[in-house]
């Protein structure tokens, strides 16, 4: 926060929540990948993924107090990434429906 | 144009330099061109977002390349996961996590003011960095083993407990995907070698003292490079060690 001075101290209790959160995850992402969900099992690693770095990312590296400008770079990160992947697989997932040659 | 005559000679003189500050007092690590602390250490994060953010593409390349290449050969990629090691690899990410943790309370410690607590945190944080790339070595020298290194000797084979060798036949398009979990691994362990480099230099800083509730900017942003690192793992155990993984399969 640019006005008020420096980010408040986070307790040590956040971050050992946030911790075994983590570990918990990893848990459940072993877990998950042990039972057969079809082609659900990808979507949930991602998901609980996701989940994980969101905590890292808000909590360990202090997201949620840096000014919105530092919140915009680390948003267009992620949009640039989804532009990448959304482009990219916009090409390779779609090559087989024309039946072009040489796809 | 005095300061300029000055800044050409070489040093500026303490004196000229208290000098010019008589009007303005300010805390000593703080830059002459940042109009507080404050916008000094936004200033150092959001120069490291920046930096991190060039990091997401480069490693957001590599991810492209392996959905590609998953889209096209998806049972080399579900055959060829069963032969990495979920043990060890999920040893690694819990590893990582604790580092994750033990850096976190550094740079609390620093925010604090304590010199004992940024010691004890960044040693643990490198000693759990180093066990990362220890465990990682010993995967890949059983990659190395089972010759399932992409090349001209790529050839799987199980290597039985009474010592004989039984080939394995994997799809085609495997060789890519030990490419990929190579060259992905590989390049995140050197990122974490980088950061273990790091953490050594603030390690150095801590025991000097160096850092204090005011001024902190550089452990916290070695701070932010460590995690990132974490998060990359966090996507790539997932990705490369769990597919069609089943226990007793």
């Amino acid at each position: 926060m640019s006005s008020s001075g420096h980010a408040p101290i986070t307790p040590v209790g956040t971050y050992i929540m946030v911790f075994v959160a983590l570990l918990i995850g990893t848990g459940l992402t072993v877990f998950a990948a042990s039972r057969d969900f079809g082609a659900l099992n990808t979507p949930i690693a991602l998901g609980i993924a996701v989940t994980k770095a969101s905590l890292v990312c808000l909590i360990f590296m202090g997201v949620r107090y840096n000014t919105p400008l530092t919140k915009v770079v680390v948003v267009s990160g992620l949009l640039w990434l989804l532009i990448l992947f959304g482009l990219g697989l916009n090409d390779y997932l779609t090559r087989s429906w024309m039946g072009v040659p040489g796809r | 144009m005095a300061d300029v005559r000055q800044t050409r000679a070489g040093a500026v003189s303490p004196v000229a330099h208290a000098s010019a500050h008589a009007e303005h007092a300010h805390h000593p690590r703080q830059q002459h061109h940042f109009y507080s602390m404050e916008q000094q250490l936004e200033a150092s994060i959001l120069g490291m977002w920046i930096f991190l953010v060039t990091e997401i593409m480069f490693f957001g390349g590599l991810f492209m390349a392996y959905l590609v290449y998953r889209h096209m050969y998806p049972l080399a990629w579900t055959e060829s996961s069963h032969e990495l090691n979920v043990i060890l690899g999920g040893t690694n990410t819990a590893v990582l996590i604790c580092s994750s943790l033990t850096m976190v309370l550094a740079v609390r410690s620093a925010q604090i003011g304590s010199r004992k607590g940024q010691i004890v945190n960044l040693i643990l944080t490198i000693m759990l960095g180093s066990t990362f790339l220890v465990i990682k070595y010993f995967e890949y020298k059983a990659k190395f083993e089972h010759g399932l290194v992409p090349g001209p000797h790529f050839d799987p084979h199980e290597l039985l407990p009474n010592g004989s060798l039984v080939p394995l036949a994997l799809p085609q398009g495997s060789q890519i995907f030990f490419s990929l979990y190579f060259i992905m691994t590989g390049i995140h362990a050197l990122h974490m070698v980088v950061g273990i480099g790091l953490m050594l230099v603030m390690l150095v800083f801590a025991w000097q003292g160096r850092f204090t509730p005011d001024y902190y900017n550089p452990i916290e942003v070695s701070g932010l490079y460590w995690h990132f690192v974490d998060i990359v793992w966090i996507f790539l155990f997932p990705l490369l060690y769990l597919l069609g993984y089943h226990f007793g399969v």
